[in-house]
């Protein structure tokens, strides 16, 4: 079930569009927003309240990379491993915080605290390596720097 | 040297405010074209002025606008939007302009939506762009208290909204007509072309989607005129360009230069030159869905025309170095990989070749390829590229793929036949 907060959300995005269903990537970021992630269950409420089937919902949601379909820790690390910061040395980076934390790209720590991503290119570049944790962008990152960083994140 | 776009830009400063953007002449140019100009003349201006796109397929911006009916039905909307989906690998441009100065797009929108007549107007954000959202918000808000958005634009009769998209992550939403269909809510696939956006797009009305360097220009080209705009590049192509550098060069960054400049002075008098101790083995001029160009090619002038008669393309105009400390499998592993995972899964070339590609490319890297490897990907590359596919994202990557092959080719042969990477 959706929460009225929720609802009265969507129900604000339906309103500057044509038909409701183009508001499927508005409400499934709302909902994810809320909870952290898309459930089955969140799927088939917004299906409900956008009138289109719940396959068509899961089609987009699966789509995005940022419309996460399993439950995700309380924080998002999303390291950049394109070009750029390959050749400035991302993968050491990655090596440390996957050996810190205990898990590789795609996992998520036992306390829930952090899941680890890889995400494209983020076009800091002249800045690289560069991640993002939850909201916040990190550039010119070394080794060093990760341990006080990750403090900030409970 | 003039530098139109980024005068005003001060890195890791607070963008411009309204009040102090209008002091240094911001929201004049809407102003003279509200007052003294027809849409048609506007867009004859632009046309004239011969300004390219800058999104990277440099397609000429006044004739794209051309397209759009005029003399339809006005109730019903068209639309203008802004492609600020920036995610081309070793990109990062549009960031620059949307953080430092969100008010020059948004003067540019303004008059470009005036133009094609269009009453509604959004950009189409890459999510993780959140300060130039932040900014962008902020903006619009004081944008329409001013009534440069909203009803009635300084008495024009011309009525404009303008909202912002933050999107949800995928590079296939950046090609014009996926970027539609993300809009409208869907999945980001690429549509058939006819018909073009400009005559049935967004909720199947005319619709333009230019890039955010783009629409960045238009007030500048209002107030100064096509001629001004074409003295300012070196080739007579017209306007400066952002030019960026990332890689093992002394000073990587990102710097508005006349269009034109060498691939040398860009690289060695603005990005300082190669790092100490890592030496110049190539580059992609402009993102990762570019040829490679290499050492002879270093005084190829870095414009639309010069650098694809050298082979490869301007694109974004943000050049990535590869150097001698990099493996060039690794680097092109590395693309694929990207392009590949970012594949929407449309089409069979595409969806098929790109995860051949790289699962060969893995193989190569880790010392377990095959020599038969080499010509299979050489007949992937031909078989993604243009002409096979239904957009343009798998020829795209196929440049750094068969450019790669082509100029380092006995890289990967020392991989397979070593059985090891040389660079681990």
């Amino acid at each position: 079930m959706l929460t009225e907060e929720e609802k009265k959300e969507i129900q604000k995005e339906v309103k500057q569009y044509p038909y409701p269903a183009v508001a499927c990537i508005d409400a499934l970021k709302i909902v994810q927003q809320h909870r952290g992630w898309i459930s089955d269950e969140s799927v088939k409420d917004i299906a409900q309240v956008l009138r289109i089937s719940s396959e068509e919902v899961d089609s987009v949601a699966t789509f995005y990379s940022r419309i996460y379909r399993k439950p995700v820790g309380r924080n998002v690390i999303l390291i950049c491993d394109s070009v750029s910061c390959m050749i400035m040395g991302y993968e050491s980076l990655y090596q440390y915080i996957s050996k810190k934390l205990g898990i590789s790209f795609g996992g998520t720590s036992s306390d829930r605290r952090f899941t680890l991503l890889p995400i494209s290119c983020l076009g800091d570049c002249d800045n690289a390596p560069v991640m993002i944790i939850n909201n916040d962008h990190f550039n010119r990152l070394t080794i060093e720097k990760i341990d006080e960083l990750l403090e900030h994140y409970k | 040297m003039e530098r139109p776009l980024t005068k005003y830009i001060t890195p890791g400063s607070i963008a411009y405010n309204l009040e102090d953007y209008k002091k240094v002449g911001g929201y004049a140019g809407l102003k003279k074209a509200m007052k003294n100009m027809t849409p048609a003349e506007v867009t004859s201006l632009v046309k004239g002025s011969n300004l390219l796109g800058r999104g990277g397929a440099g397609f000429p911006t006044g004739v794209k606008w051309s397209l759009v009916p005029m003399n339809g039905d006005d109730s019903k909307p068209k639309y203008l939007i802004c492609n600020a989906d920036e995610m081309e690998p070793g990109t990062f441009k549009d960031r620059y302009l949307l953080e430092g100065n969100p008010h020059q797009l948004i003067e540019g929108m303004i008059i470009s939506a005036y133009a094609i007549r269009a009453e509604k107007a959004y950009i189409f954000l890459r999510w993780a762009y959140k300060k130039a959202e932040a900014g962008l918000r902020t903006a619009i808000n004081e944008a329409y208290k001013a009534g440069y958005l909203g009803k009635n634009i300084l008495g024009s009769g011309f009525n404009l909204e303008l909202h912002v998209h933050s999107s949800a992550g995928r590079y296939i939403c950046g090609e014009e007509t996926a970027l539609l269909n993300s809009l409208e809510g869907k999945r980001a696939l690429p549509r058939t072309k006819p018909p073009f956006p400009a005559v049935s797009g967004l909720f199947g009305r005319p619709t333009v989607v230019n890039n955010v360097e783009t629409l960045s220009w238009i007030s500048h080209i209002v107030e100064n005129g096509a001629d001004w705009f074409k003295g300012l590049s070196l080739t007579g192509t017209g306007g400066t360009k952002l030019y960026g550098v990332s890689g093992k060069v002394k000073n990587p960054g990102i710097w508005e230069l006349p269009l034109g400049i060498t691939m040398r002075e860009l690289l060695e008098e603005h990005a300082g030159g190669m790092a100490t101790g890592h030496k110049f083995r190539g580059a992609l001029p402009g993102g990762a869905s570019t040829d490679f160009l290499i050492e002879e090619h270093l005084d190829v002038k870095m414009d639309f025309t010069t650098v694809a008669a050298a082979g490869s393309r301007l694109g974004t105009g943000t050049m990535i170095v590869l150097d001698d400390k990099t493996c060039p499998v690794a680097f092109v592993h590395n693309v694929e990989r990207f392009f590949a995972l970012e594949s929407c899964g449309w089409c069979t070339p595409c969806r098929e070749g790109l995860p051949w590609v790289e699962k060969m490319l893995a193989s190569i890297e880790e010392g377990t390829g095959k020599m038969e490897y080499l010509d299979l990907l050489k007949f992937n590359a031909k078989y993604m590229g243009p002409g096979n596919t239904f957009c343009a994202h798998a020829p795209g990557a196929a440049e750094p793929l068969q450019s790669g092959l082509k100029y380092f080719y006995d890289d990967f042969v020392e991989h397979i036949t070593g059985k090891k990477c040389p660079w681990k």
